[in-house]
């Protein structure tokens, strides 16, 4: 491990390499794309929160001048496949085919039924209307509690729930059940002085990122298919679109373009093997852009939740035993985030006693997406309440509980593995110590508190370093920049390299053009892809000393790379000016171009904790949360670009107090999403927030060069909690069920 | 699009009477037409909700339409059809003397919308919420209409009849809107409530207008409320509350209580029935409390 006075580039604050096309207008996003003769796709999308398509007749879409394909799921391939789709978000392949272009049966009001393409928009709104499907509705089943009622209706009817006790005899909405724990809870419970049981409430919200799915796609006659989109992994939209279209992977190109957003909600796929089915049809290329109202009724959302959970403690604050029963609605197909929900609940606190139990349930809303850390917000919301309730109830402080139980280096987590350093503790006393946490409170004001945790993943990354023979260097990778990755890519280079910042380009290559890369998500990129182009440069650095080797007409290993230039090693007696790297660049005659290359699986991302704090002032009158202070805390293990961690810090607190204060999907009895718009669909808008004030801890990941744990999801875990605690604070009256939207506040102020 | 936008016609008019011949025209031959001022509800309709091709008849080139008139004499306040939010939150007499209605124009959408929406297309538009509507109506204001038939006024809580629509008949347009100019310890002041800080719509509103004698006893007020009705609402019962207090905390809750009492809400995706109830009370009490404050300082 370096250490951070070493650094010349890491820890500094340059201007991101793409901010100036971002902020002139000048990035293409997904919807920027056009090729000659293409074509406009629209989608058809069920009325119905839930109906049995009997028929879908395209043939008067087909007749309309201009419309050159329409197509529904008997043109897609019967896709077969049960096995898992991997990444954040969960569920089969063929879940995920169905989900793109329903088969049998429309499940949430919006599901796509149909498809057409036609020269113009005009023209494709009017073959949509000639579309005619044979609906036989069905009633919906719109929350948990309907979904779990003994005569629920049945979104499959062949479903027997996974992981029950006794195998399950009769089909319902229940997809799975998992159990994890450790120790004896009934013991932990019988040893604890004080037992509270609660249930808490979230509902289901979307990622909300401001750049609408979009993509363009082109098939050609001999099969060769090229996809532009926006995503958050490109390499995912390929072997997603060629499973769902039964595409060999090598036959799709994608190229990724910039990206608006995703939160995790651009991890999958929606329109891209849709394009692509009618660009085959067609002949020609397809352009697919969705309306906002498409996003919100027919991509993400994030799961809504109910958590039961129990905690135990001694009168001292020791707590002897938590559990948890956490139900997640998946949506219209299973895949809710219940691992990664029961392996986090309880995550910051060391306890003997531990059970936890989820459940994967389904409901007519469109099928869940990963939204950052997806699962640790519903989960966390609840054990962060019950734990700041469980302070009132000892009278102990609520850091000073948390701190009495926190997880440290060495312990052994929830779901079994030993933590390494954790910054958990730090995280906490940084919190005590700022001085946000000292400053009085007025009447009708209320502080609260919670941690927030993420697992942050590894896994396969590539990446190369091209000099160029002036001595810049081209940096090659596939993870899709969100939040300033090619800034954080180039400062590693350049900490490596030893040469400015600014003479390094970092380009996002597509499918094509970058070896094999997960997708921008789980928190890795800078993590796992920061490995590879570290790997990458140290490759280069390498073949620089062979060849400074050669010319000086030495062993490799009496040449030494220090300051981005190559000197003899003291003490080898080699009589040689130092050579820089830009000289080291133009000599090709020996060796050939220097290209440095890694591709690796990279282990042991470092879990990050978070610690949030706020201050809110409730309008008695009108039940009104107004948000006075935040404070975000995390342990970044090494931040390399502060700024761009600050920015995560303060981006994952908004949406958290967002998921906390107003965001909710709202349905009418029938099924139908009523806000589907940024209008009531209300996420916070600057005006409504205070500055989020960030403290970054660092405690090193030894698994990273340079220290780093991944930084993105974590900070959307604590908002929910830390605000829902300040609400109690300043009311009197403790909530359980989120939103704490103005009338929600309201009516429980009024009863209690 | 290309095709059916083949139909569209844009018309811009240079005076009332060129205004309401072509629109007159249109409507006797059947043609769909629109007016456009700042086109911040229009043109998103056009956009997003239906596109169909129609014409339209710009009346930014009308001269009245672009008056602003602040006058002590019986002409009194006049706001042109064609006056922006923006106008009106820059225009230092109008400031002075209707800080309410004023307050009002500055909650419609957002600093870049304010500089094209105009106080009658928000009237016009008759939404429920529409944030102008009770402020205009407790300032008494009256639309000038002129259509085929001549002229005509209305008062602003007769124009609007239900829930996106006005009284205006084939032909018509508003010219402006006219109001008396606020005698001396007169004031009003206009409160929406909703969940954000700006860029949404009223959950509730309430606009409260009040006049105090020497004495500081309340002489004279009006009181209207929004989004808890099909259309704004005056509520007489809260004005009658309000006269003869000094303004009290007891006065405020009564005519509070009779804007809950007069309201009759729907539960929608923006707020409940009972919690609308409850908070255009609150509203009405704070806005009147508000103006009661200016009323002292004028």
């Amino acid at each position: 491990m370096t250490d951070a006075a070493q650094f010349k580039y890491v820890g500094t604050r340059p201007v991101r390499p793409d901010g100036v096309d971002k902020v002139t207008g000048r990035a293409a996003f997904g919807a920027d794309f056009t090729l000659p003769g293409m074509l406009h796709g629209l989608i058809l999308r069920s009325p119905h929160a839930h109906a049995r398509i009997k028929s879908v007749d395209l043939s008067a879409a087909l007749e309309i001048d201009g419309v050159f394909a329409a197509i529904s799921s008997a043109d897609f391939p019967e896709v077969t496949d049960s096995g898992d789709m991997g990444g954040e978000g969960g569920g089969s392949i063929k879940d995920l085919s169905d989900n793109c272009m329903a088969r049998g049966k429309a499940l949430y009001h919006g599901h796509a039924v149909a498809a057409v393409a036609a020269t113009s928009l005009a023209k494709a709104r009017q073959a949509l209307a000639a579309i005619k499907v044979d609906y036989e509705a069905l009633a919906p089943v719109m929350d948990l509690d309907a979904a779990l009622a003994g005569d629920a209706p049945l979104l499959n009817e062949e479903m027997m729930t996974q992981g029950l006790a006794e195998p399950a005899t009769k089909p319902s909405n229940i997809a799975s059940r998992m159990v994890m724990g450790r120790g004896d809870v009934a013991k932990g419970f019988e040893e604890a002085d004080v037992v509270l049981e609660e249930t808490y409430r979230t509902p289901t919200v979307h990622q909300g990122y401001i750049e609408p799915h979009a993509c363009l796609a082109t098939v050609n006659e001999g099969g060769q298919s090229t996809i532009w989109c926006c995503t958050q992994g490109a390499f995912e939209v390929r072997s997603y679109s060629a499973a769902v279209c039964g595409m060999s992977i090598g036959s799709i190109r994608v190229i990724p373009s910039e990206i608006g957003g995703g939160f995790g909600g651009k991890t999958t796929v929606y329109l891209e093997p849709v394009a692509l089915m009618l660009s085959k049809t067609a002949g020609r290329p397809v352009k697919m852009t969705m309306s906002r109202e498409e996003v919100f009724r027919a991509t993400g959302p994030a799961s809504a939740a109910r958590s039961t959970i129990k905690i135990g403690a001694k009168r001292d604050g020791t707590i002897t035993a938590m559990s948890a029963r956490i139900h997640y609605e998946a949506g219209a197909y299973p895949g809710g985030p219940v691992p990664m929900g029961c392996m986090s609940v309880f995550s910051a606190y060391n306890v003997p006693n531990l059970a936890m139990e989820g459940f994967d349930v389904l409901v007519n809303k469109p099928k869940v997406a990963a939204y950052r850390a997806p699962g640790a917000p519903q989960a966390m919301f609840a054990s962060e309440c019950i734990i700041t309730e469980l302070a009132k109830a000892l009278a102990i402080d609520p850091i000073e509980l948390r701190l009495k139980n926190a997880a440290d280096e060495g312990d052994a987590a929830p779901y079994g593995p030993t933590w390494g350093p954790i910054g958990l503790k730090a995280c906490l006393e940084a919190a005590k110590a700022h001085p946000n946490y000292q400053t009085a409170l007025q009447e009708g004001q209320g502080r609260g508190l919670a941690v927030g945790f993420w697992f942050n993943i590894g896994f396969q990354s590539s990446a190369e370093v091209h000099v160029n023979e002036d001595g810049t260097v081209t940096v090659i990778e596939g993870n899709p920049d969100i939040g300033g990755s090619r800034a954080s890519m180039a400062i590693m280079a350049a900490e490596e390299l030893g040469i400015p910042y600014e003479n390094i380009r970092v380009q996002i290559a597509d499918t094509e053009n970058a070896g094999y890369t997960m997708v921008t998500g789980g928190s890795r990129t800078t993590f796992a892809t920061g490995m590879a182009v570290v790997e990458a440069a140290r490759d280069v650095i390498g073949q620089a000393k062979a060849r400074v080797a050669k010319l000086w007409q030495v062993d490799a290993d009496m040449v030494e790379w220090r300051d981005g230039q190559a000197l003899p090693k003291p003490g080898m007696n080699v009589e040689q000016e130092p050579m820089s790297f830009a000289e080291i660049a133009a000599k090709t005659a020996p060796s050939g171009p220097l290209l440095g290359k890694a591709s690796l699986n990279a282990r042991g991302a470092g879990p990050g904790f978070s610690v949030n704090f706020c201050d809110v002032e409730v309008d008695r009158r009108t039940g009104k949360v107004d948000v006075l202070k935040f404070t975000a805390i995390q342990d970044a293990g090494r931040a390399i670009h502060p700024g761009y961690v600050e920015g995560q810090l303060q981006g994952g607190a908004v949406q958290g107090i967002g998921w906390a204060l107003n965001e909710e999907y709202v349905y009418d009895a029938d099924g139908v999403q009523q806000n589907a718009g940024f209008l009531d669909y209300r996420v916070p808008v600057a005006s409504d927030l205070p500055m989020i004030d960030t403290v970054i801890i660092e405690v090193p990941n030894d698994a990273h060069p340079y220290g780093v744990r991944g930084v993105g999801e974590t900070p959307i875990v604590a908002p929910l909690a830390a605000t829902a605690n300040a609400v109690a604070e300043a009311t009197g009256v403790r909530i359980r069920t989120l939103p704490l939207s103005p009338p929600n506040v309201l009516a429980a102020l009024d009863a209690a | 699009m290309s095709q059916s936008t083949s139909n569209f016609a844009y018309a811009m008019p240079a005076s009332i009477t060129d205004t309401v011949s072509l629109l007159s025209q249109a409507s006797s031959n059947g043609v769909r037409c629109q007016v456009l001022a700042g086109g911040t509800d229009l043109l998103v309709q056009l956009r997003s909700v239906d596109p169909d091709p129609r014409t339209i008849v710009d009346i930014k080139s009308v001269p009245e339409v672009s008056r602003v008139e602040v006058s002590n004499s019986e002409r009194g306040v006049f706001i042109g059809g064609a006056v922006s939010a923006a106008t009106m939150t820059h225009h230092e007499g109008l400031k002075a003397i209707l800080p309410g209605l004023v307050e009002a124009a500055y909650l419609i959408g957002s600093t870049q919308i304010q500089g094209r929406a105009t106080l009658v297309g928000n009237l016009c538009n008759a939404s429920p919420a529409g944030d102008t509507i009770p402020a205009l109506i407790t300032n008494q204001a009256v639309c000038e209409i002129h259509g085929p038939r001549g002229a005509r006024s209305l008062p602003v809580e007769d124009f609007v009849v239900g829930v996106q629509k006005n009284a205006l008949e084939a032909g018509e347009f508003v010219v402006g809107v006219r109001m008396p100019h606020p005698s001396a310890r007169t004031a009003d002041a206009y409160l929406r409530f909703i969940p954000r800080t700006e860029m949404d719509i009223a959950v509730a509103s309430a606009g409260v207008s009040v006049t105090l004698d020497d004495a500081g006893v309340c002489s004279a007020a009006r009181v209207a409320i929004g989004a808890v009705a099909p259309t704004a609402l005056l509520v007489p019962d809260a004005a009658d509350a309000l006269v003869g207090s000094t303004l009290d905390e007891a006065s405020l809750a009564a005519a509070g209580r009779a804007c809950t009492a007069a309201s009759s809400p729907i539960s929608d995706k923006r707020g409940t029935a009972a919690y609308r109830r409850k908070v255009v009370a609150v509203l009405c009490e704070r806005a009147a409390a508000s103006a009661a404050e200016r009323a002292r300082a004028r």
